[in-house]
C-alpha cells in the first residue's frame, strides 16, 4: 500500500477551538441546536444573530459554565466538554465578558494581576506582597500598557468608565498569553472613537490568538471577521465570509434587514 | 500615611497604654477587661478573614472558639487530675504548657474548619449562613451532653497554664501575652490580604466567574480562607479559657458566634483593625452599660443598628473614611 504525499498546504490546519455538534435545551426551549464552528488560527470568526438567538449559551458552553446536552467542545485539538472554565482558561482560552466581570473595588493594576497570578498557577503565596511581586506586575502592566490603559493603573476599577472597563478586559484576558479569545460584545456601549480603536486593536491581536467573535456593531464585524457564522433560533443557519454573509438570502431574511 | 494608619496606630496604643495604667493605678480588673478585649480581636481579626476578604458570613465561629477552649480545657483536666487522655495505641498526657495548648487548638480547630467547610462551601448566602450556625449548635449540644467533661457546668480548671520564662498568674504578664499574639495575628492578617493569595480572594468575593476565567478556583481559595479563619478563632478560644481559667458549653452557643461577628461588624468589615476596634469598643460598652442597666444589649443593638444604617465601614469608616488604594 502506498501513502499519497501530502503537500502542506492541502492540509487544513487544526481548529484552535471547535465544537461539534452541540445541542443545549431549557426544557422546551431549545436554545443550540447541533452547532458545529471552528476558530481557525490568525482568524476572527464572528458569531452575529439577533437577540435571544443563543449567543450567550453557545458562549457559555465554549467557556465551561454550561454543558452541552450533547456533542462536544475541542481546545488545541483536546476534548474540554466537562472540563470546569478554570481548566479551559489554564489550557489557553481567554475570554472577555457582555457585561463587565471586574473586581470593582481592586485597583486597575490589581485587576491586571490577578490575570498574571492565574496564569502562574502560584496563587498559594500568603506572605509576599503581590504588588511587590515583578513576574506578576510585569506582566500585568504589559497589558495594560498594550490596551492603553497604564497611566490609569492605581485608580479603583470602579472609577473607569464604560469604555475603559472594555479595555481592562482585554487586558486580563491578555496576561493568560490566550491561545484563543472570546469575546462577547467588546464594542458594546463604546464610543465611536473608543470603538475604532478597539477595532484596530483587535485586528492585530487575531495573530497573536484568534478571535471567536460575538458582536452587535455590524460596522465592526463587517471590517473584522474573516468569517461570520449566523445564529438564528440557536441555529447555525450560513458560514462564510462577509461577502457571503452580505449576499446569503435566508441571512438578509433573517437579521441583517437593510443593514447589509 | 493615611487617616486609617493613624486610627490604627491610636487603637495599638490604647492596648499599650491602658494596661500599663492600670499597673500603675493597681486596677488589675482593667488588666482583665483589656485582655479580654485583645482575646476577642484576635478572634474577629480570625473571622474577618472569612468575612471581610472572603465574603463568608460564618455564624458558625462559636465552634472553632469552642474547639479551642475545650482543647484548653480537656488538656489541663487530665493535666490537673495526673489521668492520661489515652494510653492506647499511644500515652496522651495532658499538658499545662500553653504552647503545646495552642498547637493543639490550633490544629483542631482547623480541622474542624476544613470538614465544615468543604460541606457548607457548596452552598451560598442565607443557606451557608444556616449550615453554618446548624454546625454551631450541633457542637453546643454534644458539649451540654459530654458529661466526661462537665457537661452543661463545664469545666474549671484551677492553676492558670504556664508559658516558659513567663508568670502567668500575674495578670499583666498574660495580658501581654495575648497582646503579642495579637500583633502576630493581625500582622498575619495584613500580609494575607496583599499577598497573591488574598488578592485572589478577595476577587473571588466580588467577581467569582472572573477568578475562573483567569483559571483559579474560588471554592478552593473560600475553603483556605475559612480553614484559616477557624485557626484564628481557635487560638482566641484557648487563651479565653486560660483567662476565664474555665470552659463551658456556652463558648459553643450561636450568642458567641453573633458577638464574635459583632465586634467584626462594629469595627468595620474588611477592615485590618476593624475586628480590634469592635473589640475594644465592645468589652468597653459591656462593662460601663452592663453596670448601668441589665438590658444593656439594648444600647449595643441602638449603637449597632446606626452603624449598619450610616457607617458601611464601621467605627473605622466613620472615623478614617474610605479605605484607601493600595499601592
Amino acid at each position: 500500500m502506498t501513502e499519497q504525499p501530502v503537500s502542506a498546504t492541502s492540509v487544513p490546519q487544526m481548529p484552535v477551538l471547535e465544537t461539534r455538534g452541540i445541542c443545549k435545551s431549557f426544557g422546551a426551549l431549545r436554545a443550540s441546536q447541533n452547532i458545529s464552528l471552528d476558530l481557525r488560527p490568525g482568524e476572527i470568526h464572528a458569531i452575529i444573530g439577533p437577540n435571544g438567538a443563543g449567543k450567550s449559551t453557545l458562549i457559555g458552553q465554549i467557556c465551561g459554565t454550561l454543558k452541552p446536552d450533547t456533542g462536544s467542545v475541542h481546545l488545541l485539538g483536546k476534548d474540554v466538554t466537562h472540563d470546569a472554565t478554570r481548566l479551559r482558561a489554564r489550557a489557553g482560552l481567554g475570554r472577555t465578558f457582555q457585561i463587565s466581570s471586574l473586581a470593582m473595588e481592586d485597583t486597575v493594576l490589581q485587576n491586571a494581576v490577578l490575570g498574571a497570578l492565574g496564569a502562574s498557577g502560584k496563587p498559594w503565596r500568603f506572605w509576599k506582597d503581590a504588588l511587590h511581586d515583578r513576574s506578576l506586575t510585569q506582566t500585568a502592566e504589559e497589558a495594560l500598557l498594550r490596551v492603553g490603559l497604564e497611566d490609569l493603573a492605581r485608580h479603583r476599577t470602579a472609577e473607569l468608565s464604560h469604555g475603559q472597563r472594555r479595555q481592562l478586559e482585554v487586558a486580563v484576558a491578555l496576561t493568560l498569553r490566550p491561545k484563543a479569545l472570546v469575546m462577547d460584545e467588546p464594542m458594546a456601549g463604546m464610543g465611536p472613537e473608543g470603538s475604532r480603536l478597539l477595532t484596530g486593536f483587535l485586528d492585530r491581536l487575531r495573530h497573536e490568538a484568534p478571535i471567536l467573535l460575538v458582536e452587535h456593531d455590524m460596522d465592526a464585524v463587517f471590517s473584522l471577521a474573516d468569517r461570520i457564522s449566523v445564529l438564528v433560533y440557536g441555529e447555525v443557519i450560513a458560514t462564510g465570509s462577509v461577502e457571503e454573509i452580505r449576499a446569503n438570502a435566508a441571512v438578509r431574511e433573517a437579521y441583517l434587514g437593510d443593514e447589509a | 500615611m493615611t487617616r486609617e494608619t493613624y486610627v490604627n496606630a491610636f487603637t495599638l496604643a490604647l492596648f499599650v497604654a491602658i494596661p500599663l495604667w492600670a499597673v500603675v493605678a493597681d486596677e488589675p480588673f482593667t488588666i482583665t477587661l483589656m485582655t479580654r478585649a485583645a482575646i476577642f480581636a484576635i478572634a474577629a481579626v480570625g473571622l474577618n478573614i472569612a468575612l471581610g476578604l472572603g465574603g463568608l458570613v460564618s455564624l458558625g465561629h462559636a465552634v472553632f472558639f469552642g474547639l479551642g477552649g475545650y482543647s484548653m480545657g480537656i488538656l489541663a483536666y487530665h493535666a490537673q487530675t495526673y489521668m492520661s487522655l489515652a494510653e492506647w495505641p499511644l500515652l496522651i498526657e495532658g499538658t499545662k504548657s500553653m504552647p503545646v495548648i495552642w498547637l493543639t487548638a490550633i490544629v483542631v480547630s482547623s480541622l474542624a474548619a476544613l470538614v465544615i467547610g468543604i460541606l457548607s462551601l457548596r452552598t451560598a448566602g442565607v443557606y451557608f449562613i444556616m449550615i453554618t450556625l446548624a454546625f454551631g449548635q450541633m457542637f453546643f449540644f454534644f458539649a451540654i451532653s459530654w458529661s466526661e467533661y462537665g457537661g452543661e457546668d463545664g469545666l474549671s480548671i484551677y492553676v492558670r497554664n504556664g508559658f516558659p520564662g513567663l508568670n502567668t498568674l500575674d495578670p499583666i504578664q498574660f495580658y501581654g501575652l495575648c497582646l503579642g499574639l495579637l500583633c502576630l495575628v493581625l500582622a498575619f492578617a495584613w500580609r494575607l490580604a496583599n499577598s497573591p493569595f488574598g488578592l485572589a480572594l478577595n476577587a473571588a468575593r466580588q467577581a467569582p466567574l472572573r477568578v475562573e476565567t483567569v483559571g483559579l478556583d474560588p471554592a478552593r481559595l473560600r475553603l483556605v480562607a475559612f480553614v484559616l479563619s477557624g485557626a484564628i478563632a481557635g487560638l482566641a478560644g484557648a487563651l479565653f479559657a486560660d483567662l476565664n481559667r474555665f470552659v463551658s458549653p456556652v463558648m459553643f452557643s450561636w450568642q458567641t458566634s453573633g458577638e464574635i461577628m459583632i465586634f467584626v461588624i462594629l469595627g468595620g468589615v474588611g477592615r485590618l483593625f476593624g475586628p480590634v476596634v469592635g473589640a475594644l469598643v465592645f468589652v468597653a460598652l459591656e462593662h460601663w452599660l452592663g453596670g448601668l442597666s441589665e438590658f444593656w444589649h439594648i444600647y449595643l443593638g441602638l449603637l449597632l443598628l446606626l452603624i449598619v444604617l450610616f457607617a458601611r465601614g464601621g467605627l473605622i469608616g466613620l472615623v478614617a473614611g474610605r479605605e484607601a488604594v493600595h499601592d
